[in-house]
């Protein structure tokens, strides 16, 4: 008997169903035909637009606290705005906008952005690298998380995801990316959540239907039958095509890289996706030398970013009205950390810690958060400025005001707990439990673990696909701890008693290994 | 032998692959636009092929040359190899590609014992292939015998004879799944593996009367009283002549040779042998394809045998023998398209050097690895990667290493799951669909493109992710693309162009364009214009590389960048 099934499962040629790895245009899956893909809807859910500004953004040059002024002035000569030139805020004359930054400016005096003060995190790296990993991961200084603050709220939601997906209840993509690839904010606890987008071009190829040319010669010729074959397979490229394809006109927008970003997110969302979160970048904050123009402080590479900046997220405002979507459409900008107080003979600044947040939209509460940095009277090479809020404060009123995550669930999410701030319109409702719920159930539960919090044994509920297959229990940093378990199981679905009382209460994950299939669930442990 | 299990065995349903096949000339759902591109780009072969023969080439050595003939010769070029033979010159490196010393590798042992199963008569750990057929434990022991294949072709060494045994075994294959004894299919593989570099007469003699083939194809049933044509018929049809003439070997051939390999018998401890009793002692008489050949029937023991030598002096006296296998060598290394310019250049001469060296296979091989045309720019990545190539290059590339003789069972059961993947990507080893082997060896005019279509590509892809970001896992291992090792075995990798265009010379079949370049610089460097921050980076990291943190912030970025890079379509290109 035993042979039997053994044998039989080996390359039994059962379809292991399509792994939908979200991992972008590059990724492929099997069914380019699901029913699902013409299924584009005319959801309500909430939108998040994020916007990173890449290398380290300059606050105090974005937002210049005017009643600092004097003592900013000593420490940055090289960079100071004239104070003449900033731009004021309707009903606050502590603060003023640098003078490129006439969008965002207007979206305050409208009511439309919130201006988060002094955002950061303890003990500050001053790495690129490490701090963009920080921000995007949502984790402490001194602690490694390989996934990302935002990929881990979309797992939560989506528990099921990549498997079964796309499906009636979600039939896009969770995330979209453009111009980044895998960025970790979107990574899962397993698994990329955000479909790639590489560049603005690429998507006017796909929803064209161009592709990019291949050399005239055989390998060429190879080359073109293989991306006619990934065209055709590729995971949500039809249903991107066919949301386009819903939108006729939006409104004007310059032309500038970020607006080509923003301009394409906008279509997406009027055109029907129910994605939960998008990822665009601008790049070019690493400001450490010419900064400005020396002659003139209100030109040069900062100034023109966030000319680009502002204008692109004043025109995307804009087309989200015109479209009629701005109701369930919020902003982020975000940047590593912002630059030093003091400023360098090179016309630039040096990495620097806090630095101020935008929320914008329709859906947020227009206002300040917090208040001005403090400058010292004679600031020196390596004074910052503090924090004054950890930006998972942010992340936390996100997750609980606009995508109504309840606040006990929270703090699972972002791995910490922290205070919540009053970003959005109080009066926004939120959709109703049997969303989450459907969301809860969307595409194939591979793994169920049962009860979950659990005190000594486990009820493992499993499906597969026949073949190869583990079950796993990792801990919260993803190790190996228990191999329930290991062998060749049959098509359908199996269980198995695991007893997990010697372990330490906290957070563990189940993971199911069937053939190259894989789904993790989160499991709790507590004290009996 | 007790050999009669075989319709009971459980193997893989084939059929399902057939309706999968999504052939080039489908094009019902194929974007117009794009098909059109494509087809345009099809007939550019036709309008520019290599003009290059067999003459030695002469062009330069470098990295680019060194990995195409990697490519071509293993699976997958890996750093460390390429970086040996660019320090040699392509005559040494062809000497140690094609070194035909040959030491038979350890049998494979019972590594599958476990809960599930214990095997009555071998113990765990010692090897199986002398023990004699058990129903019970066969399926297990040929498991064994698949994982086994895949390491020796996971761990070979740098030389050609696993990319040839794996030739051969298309060329002349018997199915695990039908044979079904572990120990006949065994020593079947290592036949064609001593024999890979050997003599090709040689090996077809050995294959005919190997215990596995007589009971693949019938032979051990054929005697004067019921001939059976099935090896009679495919020793022509598929191993030795083919059909590429217009006028080929007819149906009285066929008649005649089953009759002329009446007799031959499945003997005790894995031999054969020829029963004169069951031998139809008749003439047999050939056609016209074969010159009118007349063998003379011939009694008694050696009667068998010698009618065997002479079947085969007519089989490979014959032009076509030389010129059907260099196309199908022609086909595996450089190129699926012959044209008549190429038939001309390339196979009639690799042909004429074939049969000058009595169907010694070096010769063939030494020329046509150091030939201009071997090394034209228009055969460079112009061969679809066959599942072997692409899931093989990519363990070894990465450097996915399985624990081996540390935990028997975590390596059967990992060697289990990739076989069980190349099986969902057909071509799984040891089963080849039939007895003419995987279809885009032989199937044209589309071939090598049979392995891509819109269910394997993404499965490929899903695959190399799998194994990127999660791994195989046994009960106490895990075997993951190890991209720090990787990265680590590159010239620079604190210098991101240098090893942005490192990995794709190794990993695409074809350059990408600057833009891409850009882009897949921009991951490392997470959108930073400065490449020292990835300098910066790497350094610390090579400082402190039990870090944890400066570890992460690397691997973290080098994944995703091998990650968009292999899963490009240039990957699939070898």
């Amino acid at each position: 008997m035993q042979r039997r099934k053994f044998l039989k499962n080996i390359g039994a040629g059962v379809a292991i169903p399509s792994l939908l790895s979200g991992f972008g245009v590059k990724a492929y899956a099997n069914s380019p035909l699901s029913p699902f893909f013409s299924a584009l809807s005319t959801d309500t859910d909430h939108v998040l637009v994020m916007i990173q500004l890449s290398g380290g953004n300059d606050g105090l040059n974005t937002l210049v606290p005017i009643n600092q002024y004097d003592n900013l002035a000593k420490g940055r000569p090289e960079v100071i705005l004239p104070k003449n030139k900033l731009l004021a805020l309707s009903g606050n004359d502590t603060l003023g906008f640098h003078p490129a930054l006439g969008g965002l400016r207007d979206l305050y005096d409208n009511g439309n952005l919130r201006i988060v003060q002094n955002v950061g995190y303890p003990n500050p790296n001053l790495s690129h690298f490490r701090s963009t990993d920080i921000w995007m991961s949502g984790s402490d200084s001194n602690e490694y998380f390989s996934s990302g603050w935002a990929g881990r709220y979309l797992n939560y939601e989506y528990p099921n995801f990549p498997n079964g997906y796309p499906n009636a209840d979600m039939p896009h993509p969770l995330a979209i990316e453009i111009g980044t690839a895998m960025s970790m904010s979107l990574m899962g606890p397993q698994t990329g959540m955000g479909y790639v987008i590489s560049n603005p071009d690429e998507f006017y190829n796909l929803i064209s239907g161009v592709q990019s040319p291949a050399p005239g010669t055989p390998a060429g010729e190879q080359l073109a039958y293989i991306r006619l074959i990934a065209q055709q397979s590729r995971t949500y490229a039809q249903t991107i095509v066919s949301a386009s394809g819903n939108v006729a006109q939006q409104s004007a927008y310059p032309d500038t890289g970020l607006a080509a970003k923003l301009k394409i997110v906008a279509r997406l969302i009027a055109g029907g996706l129910k994605t939960r979160m998008y990822l665009v970048n601008i790049d070019g904050f690493d400001t450490h030398d010419a900064q400005v123009d020396p002659n003139d402080h209100t030109l040069g590479a900062h100034a023109s970013l966030l000319q680009e900046l502002g204008d692109a997220i004043a025109a995307f405002s804009a087309d989200l009205k015109f479209l009629g979507v701005d109701d369930r459409v919020s902003g982020m900008t975000f940047s590593e950390f912002g630059r030093r107080i003091v400023s360098n003979y090179s016309v630039g600044t040096d990495h620097g810690e806090a630095a101020p947040m935008f929320l914008f939209g329709k859906p947020v509460a227009g206002g300040i958060s917090g208040s001005n940095p403090v400058i010292p009277s004679v600031p020196t090479d390596y004074d910052n400025v503090a924090m004054e809020f950890d930006f998972r404060s942010v992340y936390a009123s996100i997750l609980k005001d606009w995508f109504c995550v309840p606040d006990t669930d929270v703090p699972g999410i972002l791995q910490h707990d922290l205070p919540y701030l009053n970003l959005f319109d109080p009066n926004l409702s939120c959709l109703s439990t049997s969303t989450h719920q459907a969301n809860q159930h969307a595409g194939a539960s591979l793994i169920v673990c049962n009860p979950n919090p659990f005190v000594d044994s486990v009820q493992i509920e499993y499906t597969t696909e026949g073949g190869p297959t583990i079950v796993q229990i990792l801990d919260a940093a993803g190790k190996l701890v228990a191999t329930p378990v290991q062998g060749i199981s049959s098509r359908g679905a199996h269980q198995t008693l695991w007893n997990g009382a010697h372990l330490p209460a906290g957070n563990y994950y189940c993971r199911l290994l069937n053939g190259a299939s894989y789904q993790t669930k989160a499991l709790i442990k507590v004290k009996g | 032998m007790h050999l009669k299990d075989r319709r009971t065995f459980l193997m893989p349903h084939r059929g399902k692959h057939q309706h999968k096949m999504q052939l080039v000339a489908k094009t019902d759902d194929a974007p117009a636009l794009s098909l059109e591109r494509f087809e345009s780009l099809r007939q550019t072969r036709a309008l520019n092929p290599p003009v290059s023969g067999l003459e030695p080439y002469a062009g330069p050595w470098t990295r680019a040359e060194v990995t195409h003939l990697l490519r071509r010769t293993l699976f997958g070029a890996t750093q460390e190899d390429v970086t040996f033979f660019a320090g040699l010159d392509l005559n040494q490196s062809v000497a140690i590609l094609l070194d035909s010393t040959y030491t038979p590798p350890a049998p494979p042992v019972n590594d599958y014992n476990s809960s599930d199963f214990t095997d009555p008569d071998i113990p765990f750990g010692q090897s199986w292939v002398d023990a004699f057929y058990n129903p019970e434990a066969e399926g297990y022991r040929i498991e064994s015998l698949r994982a086994w294949w895949l390491r020796r072709m996971m761990n070979h060494e740098r030389n050609i004879r696993e990319k040839m045994t794996l030739f051969w075994y298309n060329h002349i294959p018997v199915q695990f799944s039908q044979v079904f004894s572990g120990g006949h299919l065994y020593r079947y593989q290592e036949n064609l593996r001593s024999h890979a570099l050997g003599n090709f007469k040689e090996l077809v003699r050995a294959v005919t009367i190997d215990p596995a083939m007589l009971f693949f194809l019938n032979g051990y049933v054929n005697s004067v009283y019921a001939p059976d044509e099935n090896y009679a018929r495919e020793i022509q049809e598929l191993f030795v002549i083919g059909k590429d003439l217009p006028q080929y070997y007819t149906e009285d051939d066929v008649k005649a040779a089953a009759r002329l390999l009446t007799g031959w018998r499945i003997g005790t401890n894995f031999t054969s042998y020829f029963d004169p009793n069951a031998h139809d002692k008749q003439d047999k008489q050939f056609s016209a394809f074969y010159g009118n050949r007349l063998i003379k029937g011939k009694a008694g023991v050696a009667g068998g045998p010698a009618e065997l030598d002479e079947f085969l002096d007519m089989l490979f006296d014959h032009n076509e023998a030389a010129r059907f296998v260099c196309r199908k060598l022609y086909r595996f290394f450089v190129y699926h398209g012959i044209d008549a310019q190429t038939e001309q250049q390339v196979i009639a001469p690799l042909a004429d050097i074939f049969r000058s060296n009595n169907y010694d296979i070096l010769p063939v091989l030494e020329t046509l690895f150091k030939s201009a045309h071997f090394f034209d720019v228009l055969n460079r990545g112009a061969i679809i990667k066959s599942p072997l190539d692409e899931v093989v290059g990519y363990l070894r590339q990465m450097k996915i290493n399985l624990p081996g003789a540390a935990d028997l069972t975590d390596t059967f059961y990992m060697c289990y799951v990739l076989n069980f993947l190349l099986n969902d990507l057909m071509q799984i080893p040891g089963d080849p669909p039939n007895v003419a082997g995987w279809q885009a060896y032989y199937q044209k005019p589309v071939l090598d493109k049979l392995w891509i279509n819109s269910s394997t590509l993404p499965r490929r892809g899903q695959i190399n992710e799998y194994l990127l970001f999660v791994g195989l896992y046994g009960a106490n291992n895990v075997a993951q693309a190890n991209v720090l090792e990787f990265t680590k075995s590159l010239t620079n990798p604190g210098d991101p162009d240098q090893l942005i265009s490192e990995v794709h010379g190794l990993l695409l079949g074809l350059p990408v364009s600057a833009d891409v370049a850009a882009y897949h610089k921009s991951i490392l460097l997470s959108n930073l214009p400065s490449a020292y921050y990835w300098t910066l980076a790497w350094d610390a990291y090579l400082a402190n590389p039990d870090d944890a943190i400066l570890k992460g912030e690397v691997e973290n970025r080098l994944k995703i960048l091998y990650h968009v890079i292999i899963q490009s379509e240039e990957y699939q290109l070898a």
